[in-house]
């Protein structure tokens, strides 16, 4: 368990001018060496401890970023293993470039509280503080799992679950006629199993390309707009995107209805989740706009939900409100410059949100707005951490493992093995799927054994 | 009031089946004064269900308890009436040995080995109590036990092999008859006791097939199934060619939709399906009326003919176990090919037994809560006679150690399938009777019945019941494998002629330079066998030596991918965790993990993982808490 080499992010996961990549492990030295290397690409010895050297990362043969090395070699390092740190350039793509680097290297991504652990355990840290760590490690685990939850929402959740089963399923096959060969043959199960294995083989894999793809929309503060039609969003939206301190960049979102903005407002990077698009007032589609936008809310770190001062509460406000009353929210009243006829107490004693008053379109109380959403980053008000980063790069991580597990099975197929030599990686791969979901493999195996196949004397 | 019987011993065996019998012989053989008691002697390894020993996973158990020293492997060498491989067209994990057994002989047989051991002594009598006393802080000490007659035996260490006895019940319909299987008395005192020591109590239930008259069928109408020839003895001391003989058939029938609809028709007299069973029933040894109603779109089930013994026409029909009332299981027999006239013998029926919740014993298989005593068998929620018998050898060679003075003997998952057995038990809740599954086995590549002795003789050798020459046989065998092994690494197969003709023979791509013979082996159109025609100075070695060079060459890579699992799981495995742990003292830990681990108390980090619903993070948890534990006590 303490003799793998682990790495993460230890600065945080938004824009910054530098970014902090953190690697410790027995091995450390010899994997890190794989791709840090000198400007012009030859070997660059990292060994000696508590030096800085000045190197790149490599991606393979490409030079990917330009970097200073330090080395702190064990007992005299924060986790007392040996550990290489890389300064890189801060974007957010940057770093998780890098970390993907790591992982292919053999540099596994460390669980919540890791690099705590490991330093207690080693004797870096005291007794008083041992308490801290147990804490730490129960809380990052929830979040760990709250952002992986979400993450994985739908349609690619779906898709994890249905691979798993077909594996399952395979699998048990395999083992019901291991176990009882006189009643169960695999004769003809060769053929199905081959394309089990390629689709699901095959399934797995576009899913890292999308991984690809996908990660910007998953990083910065998934900040989603909600409110009834024509109360200001799509205004507000406008405001905020075309804003000069913003930087802009637009991203076709995962799901065909949404559209997420990339801002930085000062250093605080926000995806911004439009979910404006339904414009008809017929009942039925206004109903499925709120079901979307409250869908939608659902996994946002932060919700801004603008309401139309001008018109009174309805039905809708009530149902927004209702959902919203668990998360951090932003109460904009909008169309501050027309007569209103709902105050910002009433709004506040009801949601129990911090209230604004804005006018989206005369873009009055905007930067009022952006300091308040500045000062509850900083003040870590807003639940968001490099949590959303890491289990996005973990999931690819762990969806690489699936794949060549996959692949092992066809390479033992190719080379016709026995069927019993698949069940090893068949059943790794389920493994790896199952860390995605946060589920456990323990009795899967027997328990499908026996419900799908009749087995025995 | 007259005087009672008072005795004393080193350990008492409570029960002779097949679990009790490796107790007590394992005891005895190591120099303790042991009593075995059984409520009938003429019941001693008694094989109340299917006539075979071994068969997929089971065969590997038998291996192993062979090779650590036991007795079943033994016994069955000379009992058996067919031997045969299972799983041969797959790979050497898989591979089981099963064996017909000729009932009789293999009772008779146990019992004479019993009867003519050195220090122990059998008793036939019920043992209705077990005598403890009070250690303070929850914990007891056994002292010994008594009989129904108020006999007092003291014991240093008591092993409880209760089998399917305790409060038995058999159901044939609405027929219920409290005897054990056969129409033996079980033993109904014992349970109360054992509850009033503080032992938690299960109620399982298991089933057995019909016997029918071998006259009264008409073979024609069935498929033959023939034994191995060559046969492969079960145990690494029995010389093969001893057993070369004359095998007896099994035979093959299916059931049809007519028996379906029958069971249909009558599926509200089954007990087990009208409520009057509580017992829970093995999902993988499913009632006749179970695999029918689970699994409708299937319209047919295997039914295998097995004789029962040489000197009996009773045959055994594997796969009809059934707790349907008697009328109902005729007319489902008629209605099978060549069943017509059949006579039954001894109905079909279902037991009902007291079992304990294993989640109470040690790896060592003694009760955490009450030194000395120890448990092993169905009484500890197995099913089968295999995965009793090493139960009740590990159980008796712990109890013989705890009397010695000595640490206990515990196997772990990537040592034996006994390992992996026990430590299910112990740490897994276990809600129906457990049966071994090659499934089960994370590491199974490494632990096949072929190399159970070089896995496991050592360990036999170090107890004391393998003797110096049997390790010592052990020991030569593993250097010529070795041996063998460089050799076919360090030989060259040149590029020429013979040697691509050879290959060409054998569909295999040619040769353009010169390739290691265990390179060669690796491919998987060739075998070790087969290239001893272009390996002339091959040294003549014994079979087994060859099989394992085999083996360990040509899946070279996969073994070696299993051996780093196993040294990652040693490692987790070898940080344990003190006894008088307070998990509730731990408040990080979630509070479903408290509980599981405080009733269950893993003995080290690798159990504590393996109990569901204790969460990777509860394990990290856990890490820091012990660190933390000792640098306090430091």
């Amino acid at each position: 368990m303490l003799s793998d080499t682990i790495c993460a992010l230890a600065t945080a996961a938004v824009e910054s001018g530098i970014g902090i990549i953190r690697m410790s492990g027995p091995e450390v030295i010899p994997l890190a060496s794989k791709f840090i290397r000198s400007r012009s690409g030859k070997p660059l010895d990292i060994s000696e401890t508590h030096r800085i050297r000045y190197g790149y990362v490599y991606d393979g043969e490409n030079p990917l970023d330009e970097v200073l090395v330090m080395t702190m070699r064990a007992p005299k390092s924060y986790t007392g293993e040996d550990t290489v740190e890389i300064d890189c350039h801060g974007g957010v793509l940057m770093m998780q470039k890098i970390l993907e680097v790591c992982i292919r290297n053999g540099i596994r991504l460390a669980e919540p509280g890791e690099f705590t652990k490991r330093a207690f355990l080693n004797g870096r840290i005291d007794l008083s503080e041992a308490e801290a760590v147990g804490d730490i490690i129960t809380s990052q685990n929830e979040l760990a799992l709250k952002a992986s939850v979400s993450q994985l929402r739908g349609a690619v959740s779906d898709q994890i679950k249905k691979y798993r089963a077909r594996i399952l399923e395979d699998d048990a096959y395999i083992e019901a006629a291991l176990d009882d060969p006189e009643h169960i043959s695999l004769d003809g199960f060769y053929d199905k199993l081959k394309q089990d294995v390629d689709e699901v083989k095959a399934g797995v894999d576009r899913l890292i390309a999308t991984a690809d793809d996908g990660r910007l929309l998953r990083e910065g503060i998934r900040t989603v707009i909600v409110g009834k039609p024509n109360a200001g969003k799509s205004s507000l939206l406008n405001v905020l995107v075309g804003t000069d301190r913003a930087i802009v960049t637009d991203i076709a979102g995962t799901t065909r209805d949404t559209l997420e903005e990339q801002i930085n407002l000062s250093g605080v990077s926000l995806s911004i989740v439009d979910t404006a698009g339904i414009r008809k007032t017929e009942d039925t589609v206004e109903k499925i706009g709120v079901d979307r936008a409250l869908k939608a809310a659902e996994e946002a770190n932060l919700i801004l939900y603008v309401v139309d001062a001008s018109v009174p509460l309805d039905e809708s406000d009530d149902k927004i409100i209702d959902s919203i009353k668990d998360k951090k929210c932003i109460v904009l009243m909008n169309k501050s410059d027309l007569k209103t006829v709902i105050s910002e107490k009433e709004m506040h004693d009801r949601t129990g949100s911090p209230v604004l008053s804005i006018s989206a379109r005369a873009r009055d109380g905007i930067d009022a707005l952006e300091n308040l959403i500045r000062s509850m980053f900083y003040h870590n008000e807003i639940n968001f951490n490099d949590q959303v980063v890491i289990t996005s790069a973990r999931h690819k991580a762990l969806l690489q493992n699936a794949s060549a597990a996959l692949r092992e099975v066809q390479k033992s197929m190719e080379a016709q093995m026995p069927e019993d030599f698949y069940t090893i990686d068949l059943m790794r791969a389920y493994a790896e799927l199952g860390y995605i979901l946060g589920e456990e493999v323990s009795e899967d195996l027997v328990n499908e054994i026996f419900a799908k196949f009749c087995m025995g004397k | 009031m007259g005087d009672v019987v008072e005795e004393s011993y080193d350990v008492v065996v409570v029960g002779a089946g097949h679990a009790g019998c490796e107790a007590a012989l394992a005891c005895a053989r190591l120099g303790l004064e042991t009593i075995v008691f059984t409520v009938s002697v003429d019941s001693i390894a008694l094989m109340p269900c299917n006539p075979n020993i071994g068969g997929t996973s089971k065969g590997h158990l038998v291996r192993e308890l062979d090779a650590l020293g036991g007795e079943m492997g033994k016994n069955i060498d000379k009992t058996f009436i067919q031997s045969k491989m299972l799983n041969k067209s797959k790979g050497p994990a898989v591979h089981s040995l099963r064996a017909q057994a000729d009932k009789q002989a293999y009772t008779r047989e146990m019992r004479r080995t019993m009867e003519n051991q050195e220090h122990l002594k059998i008793r036939q009598a019920e043992v209705s109590e077990l005598v403890t006393e009070e250690l303070g802080n929850g914990k007891r000490r056994v002292l010994g036990i008594k009989t129904t007659s108020g006999a007092v035996y003291h014991a240093r260490t008591v092993v409880l092999c209760t089998g399917v006895y305790l409060n038995a019940r058999c159901l044939t319909g609405d027929l219920i008859e409290y005897t054990g299987p056969n129409g033996l008395r079980s033993a109904t005192h014992l349970t109360d006791s054992l509850k009033k020591n503080g032992i938690r109590m299960f109620r399982f239930k298991t089933g057995t097939p019909a016997r029918v008259d071998k006259r009264s069928l008409d073979f024609s109408q069935f498929e033959v199934q023939k034994g191995d020839v060559p046969i492969v003895p079960f145990s690494f001391s029995t010389d093969a060619s001893s057993i070369q003989k004359e095998q007896v058939d099994c035979w093959l029938v299916y059931t049809n939709e007519k028996t379906h609809e029958i069971i249909r028709d009558n599926i509200d007299r089954s007990p087990m399906y009208n409520g009057s069973i509580e017992g829970v029933g093995p999902r993988y040894c499913p009632s006749i009326e179970d695999k029918v109603m689970k699994f409708p779109e299937k319209n047919r089930h295997q039914i295998f003919i097995e004789p029962e013994g040489l000197y009996t026409n009773e045959m055994y029909l594997s796969g009809m176990s059934s707790s349907m009332p008697e009328d109902v299981q005729y007319k489902m027999y008629h209605s099978m090919k060549g069943f017509e006239h059949v006579h039954i013998v001894r109905n079909a029926y279902a037991i009902e037994y007291d079992c304990i919740d294993a989640l109470q014993l040690k790896s060592s298989l003694e009760f955490m809560d009450i030194s000395g005593l120890f448990a092993g068998g169905q009484f500890n929620g197995s099913s089968g006679y295999e995965e009793a018998a090493v139960q009740g050898f590990m159980a008796g060679v712990n109890a013989a150690r705890k009397c010695q003075g000595k640490s206990p003997i515990v196997l772990d998952r990537s040592q034996a399938y006994i390992g992996v057995l026990i430590d299910d038990l112990v740490t897994k809740e276990n809600h129906e009777p457990y049966r071994m599954m090659t499934s089960r086995a994370e590491y199974r590549l490494l632990l096949r019945q072929d190399n159970a002795d070089l896995r496991l003789r050592e360990i036999g050798h170090e107890i004391g019941l393998v003797s110096d020459e049997e390790y010592q046989r052990t020991l030569r065998k593993k250097q010529l494998i070795e041996a063998e092994e460089k050799r076919l690494r360090d030989t060259y197969a040149g590029a020429n002629e013979a040697v691509n003709k050879f290959l060409r023979e054998h569909g295999s791509a040619e040769l353009m330079s010169g390739v290691s013979l265990a390179d060669l082996c690796k491919r998987p159109e060739l075998t070790y066998e087969m290239l001893q025609e272009i390996d002339p100075e091959r040294p003549s070695l014994p079979y087994g030596v060859g099989e394992e060079v085999g083996i360990e060459i040509k899946y070279e890579g996969y073994i070696r991918r299993q051996m780093q699992q196993v040294e990652a799981f040693k490692k987790i495995e070898a940080k344990r965790i003190p006894e008088d742990i307070d998990y509730y003292a731990i408040s990080n830990l979630r509070l479903e993990a408290r509980q599981k681990l405080s009733r269950i108390r893993p003995e080290n980090i690798g159990m504590a993982s393996r109990i569901s619903g204790v969460s990777p993070a509860d394990i990290s948890v856990l890490m820091v808490y012990m660190e933390q534990f000792k640098r306090n006590k430091a």
